[in-house]
């Protein structure tokens, strides 16, 4: 399998202060990664500089091909990014989003048109393709922000606790998109401190103080740590 | 009590651990002062000026060469005719024209007035203001040295006649007019801020649901910033005599009074505000558009009320500013006593009671 | 302890609470079980006095919330969602500031908060800001309990917080109701459901279901049949077209899958998955979850 993401002693010092301790892990075409972490872990700091928003203090990290030092504005190209938070503008209507990111991407506008009007049909939306943000159902903002973060077709989009909080029936069906974006070869990075998000990655690593203590399937880091669950065996590794 | 007491000590540590506040709290008003002090010079120098002698004789050349002597102006042009005055005024360099009216001194030593006339260009509205009661100035000063049995001052017609405002003459007028900002600023933003921020952390909820009653808690929130409001009110007053000069004629008592009325008005609309405002940002945009900057331009603390288009004067008329401005000056510069304020003070205080009212009637015992 | 009569509340044009009505006996840990803006924090504000109802009434500890509101803040601990704490303020200046306004004293009350507070105890002149997440909520809770109350009322006090925390923080809600007091906690993960005494699951401001937890899973009537295959993508595609599917969702590295009858046996799908060549197929029923509960009554 071709890996996307390769990550070589990836080191972050703040002051005297290490983040980011010697992280080494790759991640292939169209898996489904979690980055686990508690708060203070150091996973937005590792999160960032896979991103290109922030350069590390030393290591060998590339992103989808190109060096994380040199070729940052290639690789804002190529990822998508969606973080349950803040993605889209309340105050937009469902398409003005959606033109504007377009637009932030380079999109043509022909082409967006077309994608745009696929889009809403996929997701049963095209009755509210000029409605405001603000008054979806969260459901709906939800699967919209993930399409919307794949739009400009990225080999990799970062989740940042992408569904924290919603009802479980809304979570099957985001974790649907998830999977068949995944099935279409985008590589989905999913950073979270819910443990039963992480149920659902492929590969999972877990970080505790700025280094990674785990890095597996969670059915085998399930069965090394003895454990019902991953909320076990994060207790495990964290304690 | 002990609530209380351990409310306002509450408040006083947020105060002190908050770089920001102490900023806004402590630099920006001695910073306001120095720069209002500086920039905004109420001096005049080198104003070029011309001079329309009709009378020629021994008295208006006196006048003449003490006016530019003073060092203030300088002499472009003897005028001719009367005719000339607009013209030499287009042309833009002269700011000012004094016209003697014909056997000046005559008249002045026989019948103990005497007509000259001032006008300035208007174009600059603060710099002619300036320069006319410069002039006005001096030329009394003369015919006082000159006839000191005379009754009457002599009678100056300045065709400007909007911007003679007697008070205008001292140079520092913007202490009262700092003092009124920074009181404002501190009074109503900060307790505004201080109050919307509680509910932006959520910390309201907690209070709420305690024991301590709405009273407790405006009160807990009031009581620091008017005692740091009272120091700032002395310590603007203290720098406007010392660095500055300014005087204070009237009684210090009085004066410390009625800029504890002042603050505890602005206190009130502080609390008004945030009762109205959910946010921190929404409470500081609506003390800075709707307080700061009308207490600048609408008071009269930069322009003259006087000067104001017509609307402007009546919208002047509920800044709680304006009125006290006009206090705070006429104690400081003119020494007049309560007898001579007592309508600002009553409109100040009715503004007070007005926004006690409100802020008690708004302040929710509940999230709704 | 707690009773809930019909209560109702709208925003606007939404109806954030629909007729509920609930009862929390006295020393129950009772769990409201639902999704970002199922109303749980609506309801826990009007028993909490700082909402009123549109219509229907609750008494807590027989005190009416509207009515007698301000002797109810004196007997209700209280945690709101976010952290409401002073930041600015030491951890000790905090729980002092909060002992006074409630007209009491750390050292009256200290036996009740002592097995929390001595954990956050060598910490106590830090800044309430620069704590953990674990150690806030710790804190949080110390200044919810210092005056002694009989009914702590905690709005999502594990949400954001990490695993280890989730758990300590439990555990000190177990050692709580030992001493008596009752505990109304609200949470939208719904495997705490099962430390709870009992619990209701709330959905769009109507209450599914109120039991014990492991009641409201035995009474659950269907059956369900737990999938796994190594292409995730694949299986539920598969699986939704099969002819008698009724629901078909992942649970981490699992389907559930419920057939339109319970008829559905696991041999025709394991025949069904491997005729479409899925590999590493498992195929077992298991006894169904909170979650499998909760979707089923949530898509009715």
């Amino acid at each position: 399998m071709d890996k996307i993401i390769t990550v070589k002693n990836l080191v972050k010092k703040f002051g005297a202060f290490t983040a980011n301790d010697h992280l080494t892990f790759d991640v292939y075409r169209g898996e489904i990664f979690g980055f686990l972490g508690a708060n203070g872990a150091g996973k937005t700091t590792a999160i960032r500089i896979l991103c290109g928003l922030s350069t590390p203090t030393s290591g060998d990290i590339k992103i989808a091909g190109y060096d994380i030092y040199r070729e940052t504005e290639k690789i804002k190209k190529n990822i998508g990014y969606m973080s349950q938070k803040f993605s889209l503008y309340e105050d937009l209507t469902v398409s003005e989003n959606i033109r504007l990111y377009a637009g932030i991407y380079g999109i043509p506008s022909k082409k967006a048109k077309e994608k745009e009007a696929e889009l809403l049909e996929k997701l049963e939306m095209e009755s509210a393709r000029k409605k405001l943000i603000s008054g979806l159902p969260l459901g709906w903002k939800q699967k919209l922000a993930f399409s919307v973060a794949i739009f400009h077709e990225p080999k990799i989009v970062f989740l940042d606790e992408p569904t924290g909080g919603v009802d479980p029936v809304t979570r099957r069906k985001f974790w649907d998109l998830i999977y068949e974006a995944s099935n279409n070869g985008i590589t989905v990075f999913v950073t979270t401190h819910y443990m039963d998000e992480a149920e659902y990655c492929n590969r999972v690593s877990i970080m505790d103080a700025g280094k990674i203590e785990a890095l597996d399937t969670p059915g085998k880091l399930k069965e090394k740590y003895n454990a019902n669950n991953m909320d076990e065996v994060f207790l495990k590794i964290a304690r | 009590m002990k609530q209380l007491k351990s409310f306002i000590r509450k408040e006083f540590y947020h105060i002190f651990r908050d770089p920001r506040t102490i900023m806004v709290l402590f630099f920006i008003p001695i910073a306001q002062l120095l720069i209002f002090g500086t920039v905004i010079k109420n001096e005049i120098q080198d104003i070029h000026i011309a001079i329309y002698d009709q009378a020629k004789d021994e008295t208006t050349q006196k006048i003449t060469n003490k006016i530019l002597s003073s060092g203030y102006f300088i002499l472009e042009k003897n005028l001719e005719n009367i005719n000339d005055i607009e013209s030499v005024f287009r042309l833009g360099k002269v700011k000012e024209v004094i016209v003697f009216e014909s056997d000046f001194g005559e008249k002045l030593t026989k019948e103990g007035k005497a007509n000259v006339q001032l006008i300035a260009d208007a174009s600059d509205p603060n710099m002619a203001r300036l320069a006319i009661s410069y002039t006005s100035g001096i030329i009394n000063d003369y015919v006082k040295k000159m006839h000191p049995n005379l009754q009457l001052p002599m009678q100056l017609e300045p065709e400007v006649r909007m911007y003679f405002n007697e008070e205008m003459k001292s140079a520092y007028m913007f202490v009262p007019g700092v003092m009124a900002l920074i009181l404002m600023l501190i009074s109503a933003m900060m307790t505004s801020i201080s109050i919307t921020r509680e509910k932006e952390l959520g910390t309201m909820e907690i209070l709420l649901v305690s024991p301590l009653r709405p009273m407790q808690i405006i009160i807990g929130k009031v009581l620091p910033y008017l005692l740091l409001s009272i120091a700032n009110a002395f310590v603007i007053v203290l720098m406007g005599r010392f660095v500055f000069g300014v005087p204070i004629l009237g009684s210090f008592t009085l004066l410390m009074l009625e800029t504890i009325l002042f603050i505890a008005m602005a206190l009130c609309l502080g609390i008004f505000i945030s009762t109205v405002a959910k946010s921190q940002m929404t409470a500081m945009f609506i003390s800075m558009i709707v307080l700061m900057l009308p207490t600048i331009l609408l008071s009269g603390f930069i322009y003259p009320i006087e000067n104001m288009p017509e609307v402007l004067q009546v919208v002047s008329h509920i800044m709680p500013a304006r009125y006290f401005i006009s206090i705070i000056r006429a104690i400081m510069l003119k020494g007049t006593g309560i007898l001579f304020v007592w309508q600002e003070t009553a409109v100040l205080i009715g503004m007070t009671l007005f926004f006690i009212a409100l802020s008690v009637k708004k302040f929710k015992i509940r999230l709704e | 302890m707690i009773e809930i009569k019909n209560i109702s509340k709208s925003y606007n044009d939404i109806q954030a609470l629909k007729e509920i009505s609930l009862s929390v006996e006295k020393g129950e840990l009772f769990g409201l079980i639902g999704p970002d803006g199922a109303g749980k924090t609506t309801l826990m504000r009007i028993l909490m006095t700082l909402l009123l109802p549109d219509s229907g009434e609750a008494k807590m500890n027989e005190l009416d919330v509207v009515k007698d509101f301000k002797k109810i803040r004196h007997i209700v601990g209280y945690m709101p969602g976010r952290f409401s704490l002073y930041q600015d303020l030491s951890v000790e200046e905090n729980l002092h500031f909060f002992a006074t306004v409630f007209g009491t004293t750390i050292e009256e009350n200290y036996d009740l908060i002592r097995d929390i507070y001595y954990q956050i105890e060598p910490f106590k002149t830090r800044r309430a800001g620069k704590l953990s997440g674990g150690m806030k909520q710790k804190l949080a809770l110390s200044c919810a309990l210092i005056h002694k109350p009989k009914i702590l009322i905690l709005d999502e006090p594990t949400t954001g917080v990490d695993a280890v925390s989730r758990k300590e923080f439990w555990e000190m809600l177990k050692a709580l109701q030992q001493k008596g007091i009752t505990i109304l906690v609200s949470t939208p993960y719904m495997d705490e459901a099962s430390l709870c005494d009992r619990v209701a699951l709330i959905q769009k401001g109507t209450i599914l279901d109120v039991d014990s937890p492991s009641r409201i899973t035995e009474k659950f009537p269907r059956k369900i049949i737990q999938v796994h295959s190594e292409d995730m993508f694949r299986l539920i595609q598969d699986l939704r077209s099969f002819p008698k599917a009724e629901s078909v969702f992942a649970f981490g590295q699992f389907v559930h899958f419920t057939g339109v009858n319970d008829e559905v046996e696991i041999s025709e799908l394991d025949k069904f998955l491997t005729e479409r060549k899925h590999t590493d197929v498992i195929v077992e029923e298991i006894h169904p979850g909170i979650e499998d509960v909760f979707m089923s009554l949530q898509s009715l």
